[in-house]
């Protein structure tokens, strides 16, 4: 391709004439990349303290609102902690990739106050969360088994998010993000349309991105459920008044299984036997459908298609040819060099797929075996792995005294 | 005394923790690709300063996004494909490149008759481009950014009959640097690529340290 050729002489004037300099503005400050993530951090400790210490929904209320101004209208949603999974795995897999600090810090951090305190991060710092916790007017009960089912929905994204950020291909997480654009006062037709659909279906199904898309909210969810400590709906003892029952929006207060094993044992055994057998049958049934499929995972590929288009030229048949072959004729690239990438591409894919499928597969098993196996529990408690910790269902519980009041009453 | 329960979970919790520290130290301290600079590392005066292949140090690690004009097909899409609009991407006059050409590609539809700045000669959609005379017998053209929408036809017209010195770039005062912009998922060219936020222009073919103003946002 021919570009930038000197095919005039730059003219000599002769009446003084200045040339004017070409002005070139820079980005966004580093420092204050530096900066967001101390706020980041900053955030975390105080909701944390605010969940924890102060048992505030007020509290909590406040400090979102506070992130969803600084983290969404003001930082306008990049690099978000959800997206920076792609960021993370693009880096473990292609060794060119430049990973700026900030990025690990906005992945990482989170998990490890998730794995001390809960996922407070989602309670009052995740922009997203806060969006959606403000429309949740009229929060509806789901019922276990929908939750259960829409559920999956996560893993099956994450599946497919990493995939894609693996291989190259796309960012699919950035590409149906619902929310930047509200917090851009810009975006595409199709991406309002997304976000007005979750932000009403919000208002009766409290936080629908959180609980049956959100990617980050999988890894979350599980860390937390190993958090070292977590908001309690009681600051001291649970007495069975069952006042809190419908107070979470989420569905996130596991009532208490009080018969203990209700089943014989012959029957426990017998559930055992068939999870056993269940888990890694769908674990490999989906691995297989996943490698069957990887063709078409692949297709969204550029450099596939572009493979794909050059064996087949469209233009034969009455197409135009695409934007892409134009652009690939006129680099001058071999043929050749399109054809073994993309056939790299292919591979990864092919590996890619049984993972994937084998990971939905299993996914998909142990939500079968968490249903059939009931845990025994005699208090009203906050599922750790779904409760976003929003402490609405602390004020509901009548038991107001802990330790430190007493205390201070005595003096 | 912890229960067996407490225990497992400790015990998880634990290996998460290092698990986490384990990756995060592996991405921080992860090496590049083993690159080489294939000039004299005398960075200062280096040619290719615009796109150096040497591993950077982890604090000018911060990254936007740019595009570059030696592989761009001027297909449209930097105008339509932008999250934001009109676009971040514009057309920046390099003037340091320019002809000053009274018949300039850039400006005028081909075939035009009068070189005036009547509207309907010019290959701009919005007239952004602004012709003013300099002196018998050049011309000089401004752009007009707030007009432009960056669909590149002047630069087409510029690269096919002029010098190329009009060329597409992000403008950064206006880009929100999303985590995957959305024209470089659609560029056909692959013409997009993250840059250092310290080096965030690629200008092609002439020396850009001599003849650019830097302002800060
Ligand atoms: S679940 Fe995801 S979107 Fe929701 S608050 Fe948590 S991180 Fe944010
Ligand atoms: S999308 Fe790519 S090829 Fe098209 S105008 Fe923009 S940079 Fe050029
Ligand atoms: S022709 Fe397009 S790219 Fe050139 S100045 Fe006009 S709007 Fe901008
Ligand atoms: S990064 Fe976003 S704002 Fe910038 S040019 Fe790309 S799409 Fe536009």
């Amino acid at each position: 391709m021919v570009f930038a050729v000197q095919r005039f002489p730059k003219p000599e004037f002769e009446t003084g004439y200045l040339q004017p300099g070409t002005l070139l503005p820079s980005p966004r400050a580093e420092i204050l990349a530096a900066m967001d993530v101390a706020i980041l951090v900053l955030a975390l400790s105080v909701i944390s303290w605010i969940v924890l210490k102060k048992r505030s929904r007020k509290g909590v209320f406040w400090m979102s609102l506070f992130s969803l101004i600084y983290f969404g209208f003001y930082r306008e949603g990049c690099v978000c902690s959800i997206g920076s999974i792609q960021n993370i795995t693009l880096a473990l897999f292609d060794h060119t990739f430049i990973l700026p600090l900030t990025v690990i810090a906005f992945f990482i951090i989170p998990l490890i106050f998730t794995l001390f305190f809960g996922r407070t991060f989602c309670a009052g710092v995740c922009p997203f969360g806060a969006l959606q916790d403000l429309v949740a007017f009229r929060p509806q009960k789901l019922g276990s088994r929908l939750n259960a089912v829409l559920g999956m929905v996560p893993y099956i994204y994450l599946g497919l998010a990493i995939l894609y950020a693996a291989t190259g291909t796309d960012f699919i997480i950035c590409r149906y993000d619902p929310f930047v654009g509200i917090f851009r006062f810009n975006a595409s037709f199709g991406m309002f349309v997304f976000a007005g659909i979750l932000l009403i279906s919000g208002i009766f199904i409290a936080r629908p991105y959180c609980r049956f898309l959100c990617p980050y909210g999988v890894l979350l969810n599980w860390v937390s459920r190993f958090s070292r400590r977590h908001i309690t709906i009681t600051p001291a003892e649970c007495i069975q008044c069952r006042l809190c029952e419908d107070s979470c929006p989420y569905d996130a207060i596991d009532i208490p299984v009080t018969t203990k094993d209700p089943e014989n044992r012959k029957i426990r055994v017998k559930k055992l036997i068939w999870i056993s057998l269940l888990i890694p049958f769908l674990t490999f049934a989906g691995g297989w459908t996943g490698s069957r499929l990887h063709i078409t995972l692949a297709g969204v590929n550029s450099k596939v298609r572009l493979a794909e288009e050059i064996l087949t030229p469209a233009a034969g048949q009455g197409q135009p040819e695409s934007l892409g072959l134009t652009a690939y004729k006129s680099s001058g690239k071999a043929a050749e060099e399109v054809y073994s990438e993309a056939s790299e591409i292919l591979d990864r894919f092919y590996n890619g797929g049984w993972i994937l499928g084998g990971f939905i597969g299993l996914v998909f098993g142990w939500v079968i075996a968490e249903r059939m196996l009931s845990k025994w529990h005699t208090d009203y408690i906050p599922n750790k792995g779904a409760c976003y910790s929003c402490a609405r269902c602390v004020d509901f519980c009548p038991v107001k005294t802990d330790l430190s009041e007493i205390k201070h009453e005595k003096t | 005394m912890p229960t067996r329960r407490e225990f497992l979970n400790t015990l998880v919790r634990g290996s998460i923790l290092a698990g986490l520290g384990l990756l995060s130290g592996a991405l921080i301290f992860r090496k590049g690709k083993e690159r080489e600079c294939g000039f004299d590392f005398n960075c200062k005066n280096c040619p290719r300063s615009n796109d150096c292949l040497l591993p950077r140090p982890l604090e000018s690690r911060q990254m936007v996004w740019q595009l570059d004009p030696s592989r761009c097909i001027q297909c449209g899409r930097c105008a339509t494909d932008c999250v934001l609009t009109p676009s971040a991407v514009k057309c920046v006059h390099v003037y340091a490149m320019c002809g000053y050409c009274d018949l300039c590609g850039g400006y005028f539809k081909p075939g035009t008759k009068v070189l005036d700045t009547a509207a309907e000669n010019q290959l701009c959609p919005t007239n952004a481009i602004k012709r003013k005379f300099v002196e018998d017998p050049f011309f000089e053209y401004t752009i007009d950014e707030p007009l432009c929408i960056g669909c590149g036809k002047c630069v087409k017209g510029c690269s096919a009959f002029g010098n190329g010195s009009l060329q597409l770039q992000v403008r950064h005062d206006r880009c929100v640097n999303c985590n995957q912009c959305s024209i470089a998922r659609n560029c056909p060219s692959g013409a997009f690529s993250r840059v250092p936020a310290s080096n965030p222009t690629l200008l092609r073919g002439f020396d850009q340290k001599q003849t650019t103003t830097n302002i800060k946002q």
